[in-house]
């Protein structure tokens, strides 16, 4: 549905190569752009319509959009979601090292390191298998529960910010090995032939070609984990969707919801679109490099 | 012949799986020595190398470097390749840096020299293999015999007591093996000590001090170039030689080539 004929190469001025085929060729390209147009326009009249022709129609659209909804729950929401874009980037920069941590420490040959191995593959197992709302509760609730200097008195973002790392450096220690395992063992032979060591040969030789063929799935996750800090409300934080909750509450008006909704959106297209856009570049970088 | 050769194989055995790659190698390289390991695919050429650089794993007997045994438990594998150079048949250069990176990277991180230093003597490197033009390009925009030089002078840049060169114009388009060759004869002139694992039969015969014929895991037939390609006494190293000149891959060992004159 997208706008066929934009990324279409400029036809030469109709001289006398122009044969009735190219005519042809354009003539289709503009009928399918007349075509996709039209498609797009009824598929969402007809949803439109559909909504509207409902009997609660203006019932929702009052609970959902109401224009004073927008403008009095702004500020409270605002607010919230801030917490949300804190709790995101904290736990992201937590995430992006201890999944590299344990994404190597896979990696790493050699009977000694076992354990070592053991112990990522039983963490990333566990916490890619465990709901992050359990998680969070497990943590959030359980940890002050011990009662254990240093850890039982923390706030209730840190508990946040512990239970998102938790999870999501497993997804991301997944990312980030398979990337490892795209680099051919070839590359490892050149840096250990040299008499770089194992590490030496992983920390200049490896991870900078790993790491840079993974940014793309590494985005979706951070998408991923920017929605899910809404979660961490749970236990009691104010963030963007226990402030839509409490306006709901306050004033019996749903818009707060929707304007949650359009602050996440406003973050993870962006973030889609950057996304995309690298996976198309690496894909024509890697076209180009094979025609070659 | 020295007393001590520099690298010495004492009856070595690989095995990958049921497969015996090599079933018995015993070799002596001395200091100096330029020596071309010649046989069909398959025969252990590569293996070879890749075991003396303890890049594999032997199974069975021993290697040592200047007397010492590399192949025992106690040795640190790192410390030993920085005394041995690879070059691949597929260049193996690092497609995220740029050609003096490539060459400087274990330099720096592996003897620890200052960063100035390790580019002067990069310099020196890529400048006597012809490419001072580009050395801030990367691999990818290089030629095959571009990148198969480049390869060759990082690994010369660790100062190896010994070169292995595992097949390395195999990759190559025809018309750039001539290139890379140039830079290995450049190399045995200077006096550097090289195992050759190669096709080429007419530079081996130039080059080489010494040929080594392997099959099937085992050197068959040793001696100088004029031996071995003139009368060789093993009826498999005839055959082999045979064939290579029916499939023309040495059209200069039968018709008037550089390597006939050599003689």
């Amino acid at each position: 549905m997208s706008g066929i004929g934009f990324g279409t190469p400029i036809e030469p001025p109709g001289g006398a190569g122009t044969s009735t085929l190219d005519t042809a060729r354009r003539g289709s390209r503009r009928r399918n752009a007349i075509i996709s147009t039209v498609s797009t326009v009824v598929f969402f009249a007809i949803i439109i319509a559909a909504l509207a022709a409902s009997p609660g129609a203006d019932k929702f659209i009052d609970s959902f959009f109401s224009r004073t909804g927008f403008e009095d729950s702004f500020e409270p929401i605002a607010e919230g979601f801030w917490l949300n874009v804190k709790l995101m980037l904290v736990a992201e920069a937590f995430v992006l090292v201890l999944g590299l941590l344990v994404a190597v420490i896979r990696s790493l040959p050699g009977p000694v390191l076992a354990p070592f191995r053991l112990v990522a593959l039983i963490y990333t197992d566990v916490f890619r298998g465990v709901p992050l709302i359990l998680v969070i509760f497990m943590v959030g609730l359980g940890l002050p529960a011990l009662r254990l200097d240093f850890i039982s008195d923390r706030s209730v973002f840190t508990y946040g910010v512990i239970s998102l790392v938790l999870v999501y450096s497993a997804y991301v220690a997944e990312v980030y090995r398979a990337g490892i395992d795209s680099v051919h063992p070839s590359q490892a032979a050149g840096a250990r032939s040299l008499g770089l060591t194992q590490f030496q040969s992983m920390r200049f030789v490896i991870l900078p070609q790993a790491i840079r063929r993974v940014i793309p799935p590494l985005l979706n996750d951070f998408i991923g984990l920017q929605k899910d800090t809404a979660l961490v409300g749970l236990l009691g934080l104010v963030e963007v969707a226990r402030a839509a909750e409490n306006y709901a509450a306050e004033t019996f008006n749903f818009t707060g919801y929707t304007m949650a909704a359009l602050l996440f959106i406003a973050i993870t297209i962006p973030l889609a679109r950057t996304t995309d856009f690298l996976i198309n570049r690496d894909r024509r970088r890697m076209a180009a490099t094979t025609a070659a | 012949m020295n007393a001590v050769p520099l690298l010495r194989l004492e009856q070595v055995y690989k095995r990958y799986g049921d497969m015996e790659v090599l079933r018995g190698v015993d070799l002596d390289v001395a200091e100096g020595d330029v020596v071309c390991l010649i046989g069909a695919s398959g025969c252990g050429k590569s293996t070879l190398l890749k075991c003396a650089n303890l890049i594999e794993p032997i199974n069975g007997g021993r290697i040592l470097l200047e007397g010492e045994e590399i192949t025992s438990e106690q040795t640190d594998p790192d410390r030993v390749r920085q005394h041995i150079g690879i070059v691949f048949q597929a260049f193996n250069l690092f497609p995220h840096m740029n050609v003096l990176s490539n060459v400087t990277l274990a330099p720096r991180r592996v003897l620890g020299m200052p960063q100035r230093q390790a580019e002067e003597r990069a310099h020196e490197l890529l400048d006597r293999f012809g490419l001072a033009e580009k050395t801030s390009e990367y691999p990818d925009r290089l030629s095959g015999g571009q990148q198969q030089r480049a390869a060759i002078a990082r690994a010369l840049a660790m100062q190896p007591r010994l070169l292995l060169l595992d097949e390395v114009t195999s990759a190559l388009d025809p018309e750039l093996v001539g290139e890379v060759l140039t830079v290995i004869r450049e190399l045995a002139e200077s006096g550097m000590t090289m195992v050759i694992a190669t096709h080429e039969m007419g530079f081996a015969r130039q080059i080489a001090d010494r040929i080594c014929f392997l099959f099937k895991g085992v050197i068959l037939e040793q001696g100088p170039p004029e031996q071995i390609f003139g009368s060789p006494r093993e009826e498999r190293t005839q055959a082999f030689l045979k064939r290579i000149i029916e499939a023309g891959r040495a059209a200069d060992l039968t018709a008037a080539g550089p390597g006939r004159e050599a003689i």
